[in-house]
């Protein structure tokens, strides 16, 4: 931790930062910005992170632990900063929960950008907990230029344990069913979740990620 | 309605895919970097690496194989086959694998499953069982390591349950008895499996045609089935077998743009 490793020519274009805050396996996000041509740039140090232009919370485990690690490596004033500012910021999975007030999972206060909380699945009836595999998302704004291209009803992979319940008002993208219904991805200000892995959820994934990086919000 | 998968078994040995029935492997069937993007464009859910070399010196090949199919396709890959400690699980994560597979290791050294679990969640930990019938035991079915050769005194229901509570967040169940037969998964392991833990349970062992899957993804009450020489030769397609599995009522993934 700590360290910082530049991704592939990091030059005058435009440059993504990945949040590296112990939460899991970033090999995966690296490759599908590679696959797509883009200039990444893996930090847990929020001075270099905050050059670039827009950032990745990737983010696998538990709230709580994530939550920790982000405070005690100061990315979490960094994120505040970037929505402040307007500056695109992409949650994933774990990355997408944290961002709102609370979550369940300890429980634990989270960073507290988007109102809203986090829940654990129910489960029951024969479903399996954690959500993990492929599930159709509805898509509740299709016009949405972050799901340009993506077919209502596609497939995303997922696997987590809880949902996020952001507050009304909030700008929900897309829900999908285990058990219940729950939301999948939101927008609030230049910050945008999906609880799913587009980057593990083949070409509607990449294309997902494909339209947070065009995305000017 | 989470969706029902489909997942092909890539059996590596020094950086080729091989044939391999009972684990004696007789000839090369290709790049399995170019397999997998094959496999990955006819919309395959999810990919397994074992590797049967599982000697030392030639590790640094399959985690050549990893990081290669990682670069080139965007869905959940597990890899197994001679993960024996921490770092070697490490090792193929960082390459770009979302799971590991533990087989006889897990038998050996449990804890192996704890510690894999503690350092990447339960997600990336899958606990390979091979089971063969066995009146004996208390569930009908006895653990066997070493690819089938050496019997345990594991039963099998026992042992799943066991992994399952060491932090294994899936368990690919493969019958020895119906491995290698084309004449369809065991679904009555499967069924006592799949409905006892909470955890998803992947069928493996017997797949001849798409009836099969349908059966032991219905009655079996699997979550996903693994199949290997079915596409191999080019008998079946997995968009083919997907399509079978759609009809048959079956809920499957299948609207995915051109890869």
């Amino acid at each position: 931790m700590g360290t910082e490793s530049a991704g592939p020519v990091p030059g005058g274009a435009m440059i993504t930062g990945i949040l590296d805050y112990d939460a899991g396996n970033l090999t995966s996000v690296q490759n599908a910005l590679d696959h797509l041509g883009e200039k990444w740039l893996v930090s847990s140090d929020p001075a270099a992170l905050a050059r670039a232009d827009r950032l990745l919370v990737p983010g696998d485990g538990h709230a709580q632990t994530c939550m920790e690690n982000l405070r005690s490596q100061g990315l979490d004033q960094l994120l505040a900063d970037f929505l402040q500012q307007g500056r695109p910021i992409l949650g994933i999975c774990v990355g997408s929960q944290i961002v709102l007030e609370r979550s369940d999972e300890g429980p634990c206060a989270c960073l507290g950008l988007v109102p809203g909380s986090c829940h654990r699945l129910p489960g029951g009836g024969g479903l399996k907990v954690p959500h993990m595999g492929w599930n159709e998302v509805s898509l509740t704004d299709p016009a949405h230029p972050l799901v340009r291209g993506i077919p209502n009803r596609s497939s995303f992979y997922f696997v987590h344990s809880f949902y996020t319940a952001p507050a009304p008002g909030v700008s929900v993208l897309g829900t999908t069913d285990h058990g219940i219904s729950f939301t999948v991805g939101f927008v609030h200000g230049s910050l945008a979740t999906w609880q799913f892995h587009p980057e593990k959820s083949g070409p509607v994934g990449l294309k997902l990620v494909e339209n947070f990086l065009k995305w000017r919000p | 309605m989470l969706q029902k998968r489909v997942i092909v078994c890539l059996d590596v040995r020094d950086g080729k895919t091989v044939k391999s029935v009972k684990f004696v492997d007789t000839k090369e069937l290709g790049d399995p970097v170019e397999m997998a993007e094959l496999y990955y464009r006819q919309g395959v859910d999810e990919l397994v690496f074992y590797d049967i070399t599982a000697s030392a010196e030639n590790r640094s090949i399959l985690i050549d194989v990893v990081r290669r199919v990682a670069q080139k396709i965007f869905i959940p890959f597990c890899v197994g086959g001679g993960i024996k400690t921490a770092e070697d699980i490490r090792q193929v994560i960082l390459a770009g694998a979302e799971k590991v597979s533990l087989n006889s290791q897990a038998v050996l050294n449990p804890e192996l499953i704890r510690q894999g679990a503690r350092l990447y969640g339960s997600q990336s930990i899958v606990l390979a069982i091979d089971a063969l019938a066995d009146p004996a035991m208390p569930s009908g079915y006895r653990v066997v390591i070493n690819g089938g050769r050496t019997p345990t005194n594991l039963d099998a229901l026992e042992w799943a349950r066991q992994g399952q509570g060491l932090g294994a967040g899936e368990i690919v169940l493969n019958s020895i008895d119906a491995d290698g037969t084309k004449a369809g998964y065991d679904l009555v392991l499967t069924r006592l499996i799949s409905q006892a833990l909470p955890i998803p349970v992947v069928a493996s062992g017997g797949a001849g045609t798409p009836e099969h899957l349908r059966a032991v993804l219905q009655e079996g009450k699997a979550d996903a089935a693994l199949v290997a020489s079915m596409v191999h030769y080019g008998t079946y397609t997995v968009a083919g077998i997907k399509a079978s599995l759609s009809e048959a009522g079956v809920t499957v993934r299948r609207d995915y743009l051109d890869a």
